[in-house]
């Protein structure tokens, strides 16, 4: 056999000079050379690793062997057959923890860039002219409700529609794809990519109900009488706080908020749209994780002239995916770890001017593997700001379970189902993504969607 | 979409509207508002609903022309179309048979109370209303009020109808007219809900007002509508929007609600020198 080739291909993507005053995706993706050339480096391994790290089991050689073979239909039919986001998946999974960790070229320090191929693949689809509809299994006459539009919710929708049952989807918001429409920004996942993927779902029979808060609007009692099976997959879209003095002051937002202004209400248009944002000059964004990322370069690129991030552990611990720290480190983003904000001060009209720290250290590791972050007596510090955004966390979103006493919740508020079958305490009623699991990733959502389908095929077709 | 029923000026910068909304309609109780998107590009205000008829499917709002969402609400005709209303969002207000009940009403409240004070009505309290506006032409719905009230008192702060002042001549009149009620419920301008609160806080008993923070989502999702109540930090559009008002941080809330008015301002200007929208 040749010589192994360890040249992993970039992906061509905007100076972070230009990008961190735009709005534009970052990246423009492979071209076709650059993307055979990626595919060809693959080993086509027997037993492939990869594909032990896809929480989808996508088939990862199989569908890099069509992109080495410049068939680019077949490329997109083999990952679809697993997974029906791939435009998505390329651009927000974190491969270097699920297939690119696993790819037996790690070792040598060149994985082959599988999430790159994916989003090129799912990138050639959308260019050819003609989009083929699949053929839907014969019509059950079952009908099915679905609330959420995220990633769990459409995965749900989109198998369930192909087996032939009918689908609602409810979301409770204007506009559908959960956080992949209000949270994640433009410049990481344009809302073209998913609006193109809810169009797809109608196109083949879903219908979308927007405006609808299920357990306000109606109950899900209500809708068990009128579908045979229900899907939660409402996410995790309650926002934490630090709560520490003074996060109420003028200034200081959940990353909920600062994005939603921002993607689902377009606020980076305004005052040509009509949601206000507020342009700050320096802002501190709490947290280490993608919503951290995508808020920091957020207000880069509304003008901020210094946007930290403060983490409370070091850069070994972020959570956030490997690419996005790094273009937020490219673009300017400054990061402060090892630091925890105690205390916020305002000015007289209540606007946000100074946040208080703490300085920490690295003890013994704790629950989560990770190393505890212990504060150091007497460190404090302050740093001038006029902007805060939290951006730690998110539980579970209440409005179900609160009104529907019959479902069984955790302690933490997440809806209790079962991981192989997302069943919940409630007959006919299936849950899955972020609310189940808490605030998790996209392809663990679809993941879920897609158990919680056959689950939910089995027993319509036994009823 | 939802159909636009009836839109009408009902007095000078106040605006009736009744949207087709079935779903809301059979569901909505007092107390309850909903958001409304006037446009495909339109912000996401918040309206509590001041009347409903289940059979019809519809749902009635007033509202006031403050900024520019309002205003292109206040553009709609009948048999127009908008793409959002959802509801009924928030708790609806807590309705039991108190005994005699003070509802204090101004500006949009005037309607707003109304449902609350029909179903006080139906549960047996005896009710006194109290509305307050700038002047007698900025006054409406006073019949329906009276007919399910044992008194209705007006104030106008040029005196051009009823009592001439303030609001903050409510204390003096309770004395006069010995109103003694068991529960307070308060709604209208932030302005209206605190001066009522900080007043009449001796008597001891509850004063719910229903807030009115900037939202968004009004589903709990964004935080934006927090208020802090007896120390907590609620979300006003899940936890409220009915609040006790003796335990609000109305200092907060003031600033909080002031917190887009340089953008706002923005705005106007940019549709005023025409290089606007629509
Ligand atoms: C800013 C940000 C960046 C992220 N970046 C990444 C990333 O790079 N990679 C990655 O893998 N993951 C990322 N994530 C996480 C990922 O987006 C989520 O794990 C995933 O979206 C969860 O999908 P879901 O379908 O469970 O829920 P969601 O996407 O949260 O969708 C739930 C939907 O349900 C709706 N809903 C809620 N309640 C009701 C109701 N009562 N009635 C009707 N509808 C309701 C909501 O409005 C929402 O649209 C990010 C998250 C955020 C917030
Ligand atoms: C739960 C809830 C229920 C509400 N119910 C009603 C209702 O039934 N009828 C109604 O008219 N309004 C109601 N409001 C207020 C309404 O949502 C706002 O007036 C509206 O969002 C303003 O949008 P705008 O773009 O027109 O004004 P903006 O451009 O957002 O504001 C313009 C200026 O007016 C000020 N302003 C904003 N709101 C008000 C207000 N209510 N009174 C005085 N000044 C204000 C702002 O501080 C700003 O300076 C309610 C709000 C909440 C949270
Ligand atoms: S492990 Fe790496 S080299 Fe082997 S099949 Fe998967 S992507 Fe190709
Ligand atoms: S309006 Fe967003 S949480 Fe209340």
């Amino acid at each position: 056999m040749s010589k192994l080739d360890l040249n992993r291909r970039e992906m061509p993507k905007q100076s972070p000079e230009i990008r961190k005053s735009n709005f534009n995706e970052v990246a423009f993706g492979y071209t076709k050379e650059l993307a055979v050339a990626e595919a060809s480096r693959c080993l086509q391994c027997k037993k492939p690793r990869c594909v032990e790290g896809c929480p989808v089991d996508i088939n990862i050689p199989g569908f890099i062997k069509c992109i080495v073979n410049s068939e680019f239909t077949g490329a997109i039919r083999v990952i679809k057959e697993k997974n029906c986001l791939p435009a998505v998946c390329g651009r927000v999974c974190p491969q270097e923890e699920q297939c690119e960790s696993k790819c037996v070229l790690l070792k040598q320090g060149a994985p082959i860039a599988i999430g790159r191929l994916e989003r090129f693949a799912a990138e050639m689809e959308v260019a050819r002219e003609k989009f083929e509809l699949p053929e839907k299994n014969p019509p059950t006459g079952k009908k099915v409700a679905v609330i959420g539009s995220g990633p769990a919710g459409i995965t749900v929708a989109g198998d369930l529609i192909m087996l032939g049952h009918e689908v609602t989807i409810f979301e409770a918001l204007h506009a559908a794809g959960g956080v992949l429409t209000y949270g994640i920004p433009e410049f990481r996942l344009p809302k073209k990519v998913v609006n193109r993927e809810m169009e797809y779902i109608q196109r083949l029979g879903v219908k979308l109900i927007t405006n609808f808060v299920v357990g306000k609007t109606r109950s899900l009692q209500t809708l068990l009488k009128q579908y045979d099976a229900v899907f939660v997959g409402t996410g995790a879209g309650l926002p934490w706080f630090m709560n520490i003095a003074g996060e109420n002051y003028n200034g200081c937002y959940s990353a909920n908020e600062f994005l939603t202004r921002m993607n689902l209400m377009k606020g980076y248009q305004f005052p040509n749209s009509f949601t206000p944002i507020i342009r700050h000059k320096k802002i501190a964004i709490i947290g280490g994780g993608n919503v951290a990322m995508d808020c920091a370069r957020t207000a880069l690129r509304l003008g901020a002239k210094e946007s930290y991030i403060v983490y409370r552990r070091s850069e070994a611990e972020l959570p956030a995916r490997l690419e996005e720290y790094e273009n937020a480190v490219e673009e300017g983003v400054i990061f402060h770890f090892l630091t925890l904000p105690v205390k916020l001060t305002a000015d007289q009209s209540g606007w946000v001017k100074e946040m208080e720290c703490l300085k920490m250290k690295l003890g013994e590791p704790d629950a989560s593997g990770r190393r505890r972050p212990i504060p150091i007596d007497n460190s404090n510090f302050t740093m001038p700001i006029d902007g805060y955004v939290v951006a730690i966390g998110n539980s579970p979103n209440p409005l179900i379970p609160s009104t529907t006493p019959e479902l069984e919740v955790s302690k933490k508020g997440t809806i209790v189902a079962d991981l192989e079958t997302g069943k919940t305490s409630m007959d006919r009623v299936w849950a899955g993504g972020d609310i189940v699991t808490g605030a998790a990733t996209v392809i663990l959502a679809m993941g879920a969607g897609k158990k919680a389908a056959r689950s939910m095929h089995e027993y319509l077709m036994k009823n | 979409m939802f159909e636009v029923i009836q839109k009408e000026m009902i007095v000078p910068n106040l605006h009736l509207l009744t949207i087709k909304a079935p779903e809301v309609a059979s569901q909505i109780e007092p107390g309850q508002f909903v958001i409304v998107r006037s446009h495909q590009d339109a912000e996401r205000i918040p309206l509590s609903v001041a009347d409903w008829d289940r059979e019809q499917g519809t749902v009635t709002m007033i509202f006031m022309v403050v900024g520019k969402s309002t205003a292109r609400l206040a553009r709609l005709n009948n048999g127009d179309n908008i793409p959002t209303l959802v509801g009924p969002l928030g708790k609806p207000t807590v309705i039991e048979n108190f005994g005699t009940v003070m509802c204090i009403g101004g500006c949009y409240g005037i309607g707003s109370i109304y449902p609350v004070i029909r179903k006080l009505k139906e549960k047996g309290n005896e009710i006194i209303t109290v509305v307050e506006a700038r002047s007698s032409y900025l006054l409406y719905w006073l019949d329906k009020l009276g007919k399910l009230s044992k008194k209705i008192k007006i104030i106008t702060r040029d005196g051009s109808f009823g009592i001439k002042g303030h609001i903050n001549c409510l204390t003096e009149i309770m004395e006069k007219e010995k109103i003694t009620p068991d529960r307070i419920i308060v709604n209208g301008c932030t302005y209206l809900l605190s001066k009522s609160s900080a007043d009449l806080r001796s008597l001891n008993v509850p004063i719910v007002v229903s807030l009115n923070p900037i939202m968004i989502d009004g589903t709990g999702m964004c935080g934006v509508c927090r208020v802090t109540v007896d120390g907590n930090t609620k979300f006003a559009c899940v936890d409220g929007p009915d609040f006790d008002g003796r335990l609000v941080d109305w200092t907060e809330l003031f600033q909080r609600r002031k917190q887009y008015m340089n953008e706002e301002a923005q705005l106007v200007h940019s549709s005023g020198c025409g290089g606007g929208h629509e």
